[in-house]
């Protein structure tokens, strides 16, 4: 995904507010999506955080993709191995070279998750739609509740390639230096919150963040109509606030990795960081490990040496 | 399946999930969270009245009114809105299997119920957990009333 343009096979969006960012082929309105619908090499993919909100009514074609029941290794903590994704594309009717466009609930926050892990897989041509199921939905556009019946394809065993932007416990250890981005609540990022009196425990031992991660919350990259925010309102938090610089190294970590797959999108393709990794292990890792360090409190705190570099 | 200790209306709910196949379970499930009524007018009125179960995945409010009879009987309210039916469904089976008990019976429901309904491998056991604190607020509030 970073050999420059991915080969479209359906043509893109050439909405004004995309061509500001770095990858507009990464974006799809509204508008495009009803006007493209029924082209053929397009699949159009639901991925929510509800597990029967596809079932309450989707956009007409589409199909359902579950984060946690169809993309997650149903043992190990990882993701579905190559022949587990080839084997969920091909009962989902999609082909290595479909276009494929991703929308959900939440500003797209599960979609983003569901696209990162396609790209995992190297699938070239995967698109959000800006704004997700809610934006569709508020311009009053139709959804039914006829689950499409897909013909099954050959997509090829791909072996997964995480490396480029999946960010490992020890590979955070090794990044100590370069940026960090926490993407989770101001709650969450100080240690206020992981569990409260009389609530149960949210799966982690201890609270705070990685030493030297600036906060920044998801959720600032979405509009209120959860669209993506301009070019120039996103480089004013991610470059101006949060002090990144081009070329930089980031990983980017939440609780689990699904918060900061949003925010991987936005540094990769909106703003183009060629070096951006998601941490999926996130805080229920980090925040579990014995003797990995942590910040308490408002401040980044100092990165360590990197582990690498002792 | 043991579901003796039920209360006979909450058990029927568990039979019904229980005797179908995992896809046509999540079907009922959203049945559930379509036949979740609406809140009653005086609460419509005053939202301040209901609390947030924050563990659920989507806003989830409840509150409950324990009767003044012998047997304290209580009324659940529930609110949640529509792009949430996961958390709806719940909140429907709580409501049809729990509406009308007196708060001794409520209290004696085990808390493993939720898991009981088959739906934890298609809804995934983070997702449950939405469904056990529910259950749990509401034996906490009725013991915050002194009604047990």
């Amino acid at each position: 995904m970073q050999e420059g343009f991915p080969r479209m096979s359906v043509a893109t969006d050439p909405h004004d507010k995309f061509a500001e960012y770095a990858h507009p082929e990464r974006l799809v309105s509204t508008q495009w999506l009803a006007d493209n619908l029924g082209t053929p090499g397009l699949v159009v993919v639901e991925s929510d955080e509800d597990v029967l909100l596809y079932e309450t009514g989707h956009i007409a074609g589409a199909v359902k993709i579950d984060w946690h029941t169809d993309l997650n290794d149903e043992v190990t903590r990882d993701y579905v191995d190559g022949e587990g994704f080839a084997r969920l594309m091909s009962a989902k009717g999609i082909s290595r070279d479909s276009t494929v466009v991703i929308y959900g609930d939440k500003s797209n926050w599960w979609a983003a998750y569901a696209l990162w892990v396609f790209t995992l897989f190297g699938h070239e041509d995967v698109r959000l739609l800006d704004g997700g199921r809610d934006k569709w939905i508020a311009e009053g556009r139709p959804v039914t509740t006829e689950v499409p019946q897909p013909q099954p394809t050959d997509y090829p065993v791909v072996e997964r390639n995480d490396a480029p932007i999946r960010a490992y416990l020890t590979d955070v250890l090794d990044h100590f230096g370069n940026p960090l981005i926490d993407v989770r609540s101001a709650d969450e990022y100080t240690g206020a919150r992981t569990h409260m009196p009389a609530y149960p425990e949210e799966g982690a031992l201890r609270g705070g963040h990685i030493p030297s991660a600036v906060s920044v919350p998801w959720a600032r990259a979405a509009a209120e109509d959860g669209t993506f925010r301009t070019r120039d309102e996103l480089d004013a938090i991610y470059r101006g606030e949060a002090g990144l610089k081009e070329g930089d190294d980031v990983v980017a970590y939440c609780r689990i990795g699904e918060r900061s797959s949003h925010t991987w999108f936005v540094l990769q393709h909106l703003l183009g960081f060629e070096n951006v990794r998601n941490y999926d292990g996130s805080w229920t890792e980090w925040g579990n490990v014995v003797r990995v360090p942590i910040v308490k409190g408002t401040e980044p705190g100092v990165a360590p040496v990197a582990a690498g570099r002792r | 399946m043991e579901t003796t200790a039920l209360p006979q209306q909450l058990a029927e709910i568990v039979d019904d999930f229980q005797a179908l196949s995992e896809p046509d379970r999540l079907q009922l499930l959203l049945e559930f969270s379509r036949g979740l009524p609406p809140l009653p007018a005086h609460l419509l009125d005053h939202p301040e009245l209901l609390e947030q179960v924050v563990e659920c995945q989507s806003p989830l409010f409840l509150t409950l009114d324990i009767a003044d009879d012998s047997e304290r009987s209580v009324s659940l309210f529930f609110s949640a809105p529509p792009e949430a039916p996961t958390t709806r469904g719940f909140a429907g089976v709580l409501q049809e299997g729990l509406d009308g008990l007196p708060a001794a019976q409520i209290l004696a429901v085990p808390d493993d119920v939720p898991e009981r309904l088959g739906l934890t491998r298609a809804i995934t056991p983070l997702r449950m957990r939405g469904m056990a604190a529910m259950l749990g607020r509401i034996k906490r509030k009725i013991r915050e009333s002194g009604a047990a």
